[in-house]
């Protein structure tokens, strides 16, 4: 396939486009070859058992992960080439982790301010009122000076959510964003990206929440073993699923 | 409020009431060792010892200048070879790790020597014509070369522990390396080398008595150099050995009490 740097491309056209995507550390393959396009506006969520490559392929999309064969088109942008400025696809693609990462030792609004007035440049005023708008978005308004060690988990992790849309980003990826936090916080981080789904934001997450993926997703792509096994709407994936090893995974979880 | 207040008046005064202390306790026992021995009122070792301490504590001030002068050159150049040493480029990383391990690893006398005898003992410059160079600036780039090498390490050391986590999200936020490296990364390793490099600085007043072996008038060249004047007398030895220490004592004791006291609020936060 021979593809040039940039394809052109519309709105109606897939705003992520992966094709044959490999992947190994080492010797070992996690991605074997992993072809999926997601449309503007649709929310998906990956599932599968762990260690089945769900985490290393959502970080390929931002370059943070590199990869080793295939190709990533973001907006029709080939970000897989060698001299690909990832500075400028991470600008369009955010990010948000299981761990939050919030930086310490800055308040929760410089948290969310940083990146527009370092990376885009952006006026102080202007960025000041909209992380105050995200904020209050993520019903945080109040803890703006706090730093984050003194905010529960589902707190910092909607600030990191806040953080990552105030670079206006064309779309959010979501890595196992409510793993790690307590039962009774993970419904609130849930409402935030519902809330962003249901304005319109593409949304990649990968996530173990079923109940959440069967209530938000457009698409559920179920992976093991490095390749995406089945993949459909979630009335279809959760209430008749094809293959064999999709059902044996979601007997387990369900 | 006012019991906070007091608490932290007390704490700051402790040090300096107990180097005073220290310092009189000195003298005291000093005058108790030797008072049998004095022969006149001129000649009571701490009547000597008085006479002397000006041009004793004129050494001290270079002991000051020293470590201070060596210890900003050393945070500066270390911070320098540390980022030389997390460099992506093997071709820089390797020769830095390199200058590190020697200077880490070199007795610190050795290193004085070498560079007493390597750096000429003055420098003709284009326009300024011949410098002197005094024996405490060779010193001062003595003591510098093996903190360096430590504050090197510690930068490294402070680098490695800041988890990866924080890379990633500022990466995914399109920081540049040197962005997350300025804003995310550096001030997060401000406060964990902080103690460490308080500790070197101690660690360094302390050591630079041994720029006396190398004829720098310090202030332990110069207590020697004021005994012998005063006629070698072996009842001189305690006073003047007891208020050399207790002066450096007085200077570095604040040092490390600040550093508990910063190790304290950092684990605290």
């Amino acid at each position: 396939m021979t593809t040039e740097y940039t394809e052109a491309w519309a709105p109606d056209q897939p705003i992520i486009d992966i094709r044959g995507l490999h992947k190994s550390f080492g010797t070992f393959e996690v991605l074997k070859g992993i072809d999926l396009s997601v449309h503007q506006g649709e929310v998906i969520c990956i599932i599968g058992p762990s260690g089945s490559g769900k985490s290393t392929l959502i970080r390929t999309i931002n370059g943070l992960t590199p990869i080793n064969k295939g190709q990533i088109f973001i907006e029709g942008q080939l970000i897989t080439g060698p001299k690909f400025d990832r500075l400028a696809l991470r600008r369009r693609v955010g990010m948000v982790f299981q761990q939050y990462n919030l930086f310490p030792h800055r308040t929760v609004l410089d948290n969310v301010m940083m990146a527009p007035r370092l990376v885009l440049k952006e006026p102080k005023a202007e960025v000041r009122d909209r992380a105050r708008a995200l904020l209050a978005k993520v019903r945080l308004a109040d803890k703006e000076n706090h730093y984050p060690g003194e905010l529960s988990g589902g707190q910092q992790q909607r600030v990191a959510i806040a953080r990552s849309l105030c670079m206006r980003p064309d779309m959010m990826l979501f890595d196992e964003v409510t793993a790690a936090l307590d039962p009774e916080t993970v419904k609130e981080v849930l409402t935030t990206i519902k809330d962003l789904a249901s304005e319109g934001m593409t949304c990649v997450l990968v996530t173990h929440e079923m109940g959440f993926a069967r209530e938000i997703a457009d698409r559920v792509v179920f992976t093991d073993g490095g390749r995406i096994v089945e993949s459909g709407p979630p009335a279809q994936i959760f209430g008749d699923p094809q293959d064999a090893r999709t059902k044996q995974f979601l007997s387990q979880v369900l | 409020m006012t019991n906070a207040v007091s608490t932290t008046r007390t704490r700051s005064t402790v040090p300096i009431l107990l180097g005073a202390a220290l310092l009189l306790a000195s003298l005291a026992i000093a005058y108790l060792a030797t008072s049998h021995i004095a022969k006149g009122p001129d000649d009571s070792p701490l009547k000597v010892l008085g006479r002397w301490i000006p041009f004793i504590l004129e050494g001290f001030t270079l002991n000051i200048l020293m470590s201070v002068l060596a210890m900003i050159l050393a945070t500066v150049s270390g911070i320098g070879l540390g980022f030389l040493q997390i460099s992506n480029a093997v071709i820089i990383r390797q020769p830095a790790r390199f200058v590190t391990r020697v200077f880490r690893n070199s007795p610190w006398l050795v290193i004085l020597f070498a560079i007493m005898l390597m750096v000429p003992f003055e420098i003709t410059l284009p326009h300024f014509g011949t410098v002197m160079i005094p024996g405490w600036v060779k010193a001062t780039i003595g003591f510098t070369l093996p903190v360096m090498a430590n504050i090197a390490e510690l930068l490294r050391g402070a680098v490695a522990s800041i988890p990866t986590g924080q890379w990633e999200s500022a990466e995914s936020l399109a920081f540049s390396r040197m962005q997350t490296m300025r804003h995310v990364i550096l001030p997060q390793c401000i406060r964990r080398m902080l103690p460490g490099w308080m500790n070197w600085f101690a660690l360094l007043t302390l050591m630079t008595p041994i720029a006396a072996i190398l004829g720098v008038n310090e202030a332990l060249g110069n207590t020697q150099a004021a005994m012998e004047s005063a006629g070698s007398s072996p009842d001189l030895l305690i006073p003047f050995y007891l208020f050399l220490m207790s002066i450096f004592f007085i200077f570095i004791y604040p040092v490390s009490v600040w550093t508990k006291r910063l190790e304290r609020r950092f684990a605290a936060t």
